[in-house]
This record gives structure tokens, sequence and C-alpha cells, in this order.
């Protein structure tokens, strides 16, 4: 009786993760889609307008803004994480890599206002000394979500690397490459299916991302021409306007959140497909 | 490529990981701490000064009340994927995927969706209790998963034991198996503690930013209904105003200081389990 009641319980339980995605995509399908159908679907997607005070809704701005963005993110961030990440698994010595590896633990549990405020004050100005434009930029906003995406980057791919059997390396050293070349030549593309899940979950990372952005990249909603200039995200779309929007703008707002849900949705399938394929082979 | 040239490149990524993260701590921590007053922990917060008590106290309770929510679910939910179901049951597979799905949820989409139905459909308004709630669903997963790896690294011949001693499968569990996963479940809950002091976009109209420690005293339960901001909303706000820079620098500095204890506390715990098991085979 007891052990019955237990197995129900704990298996209630985990449903209970299982219910919470269920409501989210209801309700944010149940409100966006009628406001989507409203504005009609091309217009809502591909309008490059977006004035609320006239009741003009195109989110195109926003979604090549969100893609701008994290493509910054990842120019910035990959080649730094995967360095770093091939330092930690196979060049640095314990003291060094332990130190460094509680760093990056540390640069993962920085809260995101914290990121955005340190861009705001220090990497804007620095681009407005610099460059044309008032600094909150495209550029800045790749420049703090670059370092946002690291600890994601670095541990996700040191993971891959030390994974990688010692025989493959051994293999290259006996064949006369160096320490540098069996590790590039070897042991990163035997890992190259994490080191893309890695990526991945880093690009999941950036397009979610909304305080961090919203301080530092000006936010005005139309389609930058260059990296100077201003850029407005689907997340900051939302958390800007959120808080007065009100009947077909609230609508609106929840339905670029959709747009954004399904954005993840598709990346979290890219996701699960290279590490099935990583996992087969 | 010479060897050379790729052992200058890994260095080079490693170092700017390194100066990054000594440049982000060094310029808060230089910035922030001429302005830790004492008037900036006074108990009432007003418009001349803009004390980050109350946000401090709303912090701790928002993140206590969301971990008494998430916590015991989320082990619930890993005992019953550990101990209980088989590997390969259709509900497992289900859970599991929608647990990975849930974690991949960018936090604006929790704001959404707290929005839509804790603070609109349940009649929550924005309030600790509608914050409390989104941020609780939120960790769910993180605490899953970590409480879930937690019970896999308890040897099995500790549930053989509990059984061979005439024990049923929940007495096994909770005098068992749950005693010596208890550092790593520790250390998933302080990891979801870290979540809910650095987040804001799931917050901004779940909870709201009203800067008053929701009055337990005279309202009792019913200021649960109050609504309330935190110290990572409380850094949001003053340093979208602009008004007042240097509190929000020493904001920063605050919660630095919590995530680098969290830290400490997480791999204190973490390693702590694995000294333990390691001992034990």
């Amino acid at each position: 009786m007891k052990e019955g009641l237990a197995r129900v319980l704990f298996g209630a339980a985990a449903l209970i993760s299982t219910l919470a995605v269920a409501l989210i995509c209801l309700f944010l399908f149940a409100n966006g889609i009628p406001a989507m159908a409203q504005i009609g679907l091309p217009d809502f997607l591909f309008g490059t307008t977006w004035k609320p005070s006239a009741d003009i809704y195109g989110i195109f701005p926003m979604i090549v803004g969100s893609i701008y963005v994290t493509a910054g993110a990842i120019i910035i961030g990959v080649p730094t994480g995967l360095l770093t990440a091939i330092f930690l698994s196979r060049f640095a010595g314990g003291r060094i890599s332990s130190l460094l590896r509680s760093g990056v633990e540390l640069l993962a549990g920085i809260p995101s206002v914290v990121y955005g405020f340190f861009g705001l004050m220090l990497v804007v100005p620095l681009i407005r000394e610099l460059a044309p434009g008032r600094g909150l930029s495209l550029l800045a906003a790749a420049i703090i979500l670059g370092i946002m995406v690291l600890p994601t980057i670095i541990t996700v791919a040191k993971n891959a690397l030390d994974a990688v059997p010692k025989a493959y390396y051994e293999g290259a050293l006996a064949l006369g490459a160096t320490h540098e070349r069996s590790v590039f030549r070897v042991v990163v593309p035997a890992a190259i299916s994490g080191i893309m899940a890695a990526i991945v979950l880093g690009v999941g990372r950036a397009i979610g991302e909304t305080m961090a952005v919203v301080m530092v990249a000006g936010n005005q909603a139309v389609i930058p021409t260059s990296i100077f200039e201003g850029v407005r995200t689907m997340t900051a779309n939302i958390v800007l306007e959120m808080g007065y929007a009100a009947d077909l703008h609230r609508g609106a707002l929840i339905a670029t959140g959709v747009v954004l849900f399904v954005f993840v949705l598709l990346i979290c399938a890219l996701f699960n497909a290279i590490k099935n394929r990583g996992e087969r082979s | 490529m010479s060897s050379k040239v790729l052992r200058g490149l890994v260095y080079a990524g490693a170092t700017i990981t390194a100066l990054i993260l000594v440049g982000l701590v060094a310029f808060i921590l230089v910035k922030g701490v001429p302005y830790l007053t004492p008037s900036l922990f006074a108990w009432e917060y007003t418009s001349e000064n803009v004390s980050l008590m109350p946000a401090l106290i709303s912090t701790f309770l928002m993140a206590a009340l969301a971990l008494l929510l998430a916590v015991p679910t989320g082990i619930a939910s890993a005992i019953y994927l550990v101990e209980y179901a088989s590997e390969t049951s259709r509900f497992v597979r289900l859970v599991r995927v929608t647990t990975e799905t849930l974690q991949g949820i960018p936090s604006i989409i929790y704001g959404l969706f707290g929005l839509l139905f804790f603070t609109t459909l349940l009649g929550w308004g924005m309030s600790l209790l509608s914050g409390a709630f989104t941020l609780a669903v939120m960790v769910l997963p993180v605490i899953m998963r970590t409480t879930e790896e937690a019970l896999l690294a308890v040897p099995r011949s500790y549930r053989e034991g509990g059984f061979a001693l005439g024990a049923g499968r929940v007495r096994t569990v909770f005098r068992c198996v749950l005693p010596s996963a208890a550092p790593g479940i520790l250390g998933g809950a302080l990891l979801a503690l870290g979540r809910c002091v650095g987040e804001v976009a799931a917050l901004l109209f779940t909870a709201g930013t009203v800067a008053q420690v929701p009055d337990f005293a005279s309202q009792g339960v019913f200021a649960l209904f109050d609504s309330c901001r935190t110290l990572a909303e409380h850094m949001y706000v003053l340093a979208s105003e602009g008004l007042h820079v240097g509190e929000a620098y020493a904001t920063a500095v605050v919660l630095l200081v919590v995530v680098m204890l969290l830290n400490v506390g997480t791999n204190a715990a973490v390693g702590r389990l694995n000294g333990r098991t390691k001992g034990d085979a």
C-alpha cells in the first residue's frame, strides 16, 4: 500500500515537467496565434515596420536582429572558447587548469544583468570613442554575448575533447606528429560532433538572452546596416514593451515569443540530432 | 600550420578567457566597492537613498519559495526516473525529452508564460507568489538533472544492501540511496539558487519591480500577493534609469559576491560527493 502510493507520487512529480512544457506551449500558442492571424502571418513575419502606435506589427527587423547578434556572438565566442577548451583539455597543467576551470564556472554563474551592466559601462563607451554612432550597437551586443556563451562552449567542448580515446593521440605521436599537430589533426576532428553540439548550445544561449542585450544593443526596431548601429532582438522586443502593451500589441509581443520559441525548439532538435549522431559513431 | 603557431593560438585563447574574467570582476569591484556604504543597506528604500536591502530580503524570500516548490518536485521526479521506471519505457523517454526542452527555453519565455498563467489566468497579479512559481518551473530541470546524476552515482550495492536487510523500496531510497546522494542534490539546489538570484527577464512581468519587502507582519499570508523586486531586478532598474550608477555598481558587487559564495558551496558539495563515492569504491 505504502509502496504503491510512493510510486504514484513520484510518478506524478515526474509528470510535472512534461506538464509544464505542455502548458507553456499551450499558453504561448493560444495567445500568440490569434494575434498572428489578425495581423496576417506574412505581414507579421516579413513586415519591416514595427509601429504599435499605428497598429503595424512587422517583426522582420527583430528576427534579423536576433540572427545578427547571435552570429556575432558565435564569431567572437567560438574561436576563443574552443581554443580555451583545447588548452584545458590538452595543454594545461594541473594547477593552472583547475584555476581556469573555476574561473569558467564563475563566468557561467555571473547574472546576465551584470554582463549587461559591464557592457554598458565599459564596452559601449569604448565603441563610442573608437567608432561612429552612440556605442549602443550590434557590435556591443555581439561582444557581450560572445563572452556570455564562453562557459557553455568551453565546458561542452572540453568534455568532448576529454572523451577522445587516448590511443588516437598516441597513434598520431607514434607516426611522428608533434603534440600540437596530434591535437589539432587527430583529437579535435575526433571530437567534432561534441564541438558542434557545444556551438549549437551556444547559439541557443545567445538567441534567448534578454537582459544583457537590452542594455547594450540600442534597441531600434530597424534592420542595421553596419555593426555600429543599434539593433533590436526578439527577446528585447518582448521585454521592452510588454510592461505597457494592450490588446493586439500585447498579442503581437506574445507572438514574437512564439517565433522565438520555435527558433529555440529547432535549435534543440538540431542539438539532439548532433548528439545522437555522435553517440552512434 | 606549424606547431609553434598552433601552440601560440591555444595559449592566446586561454589568456583571453582568463583576461575577460579577471577584467570583468576587477572592473566591477573597483567601481563598486567605494559605493558599499551603510546607507545602501538601510531598511527603507527611498528615491534619495536607493537602498538594496528590501531587494536583498525579497531575493531571499523569492528564491526560498521557488526552491521550496522545485526541490521536492525535482527530487521526486529524479527518484521516479532512476529508482522506479524502466529506462526504455515511453513515459521516461517523454519526461527526458520534455525536461531537456524545458532546460533550453529562454527565461523571457518563462516570463511570458508566468505572466499569462500565474499572473493573469490564476489572478495572482504581479506578486512574490507568481514570481516564485515562474522561477520554480525554470529551475525544475536543473534540479531534476543534478539529482538524477547524484542518484546514478550511488553504487548498486547500497540498494541491494537495503533490500537484503528486508527494507522496501521506499525505505531503501530514503535510508540508503538519498543520504549518499545528498551532497550532489545540495550542489544542484545551490546551482538553482544561483539562477534564481541572477534572474531578471522571468521576473519583470511576474513579480514586478516594487522596491518593498512583502509585508508579512501586517498582512499575513496575503503578503504573498505583494509585488517585490529581487536584487538582480533592482540592479537592472538602477542601471536603466541611469540616475544611481554608483549604487548599481555596488549592487553588482553584492551579486558577484553571492554568486562566488554559491560557486564555492557547489564545488564543496560536489567535491564531497566525488570524494565519498571514490572512497567507497
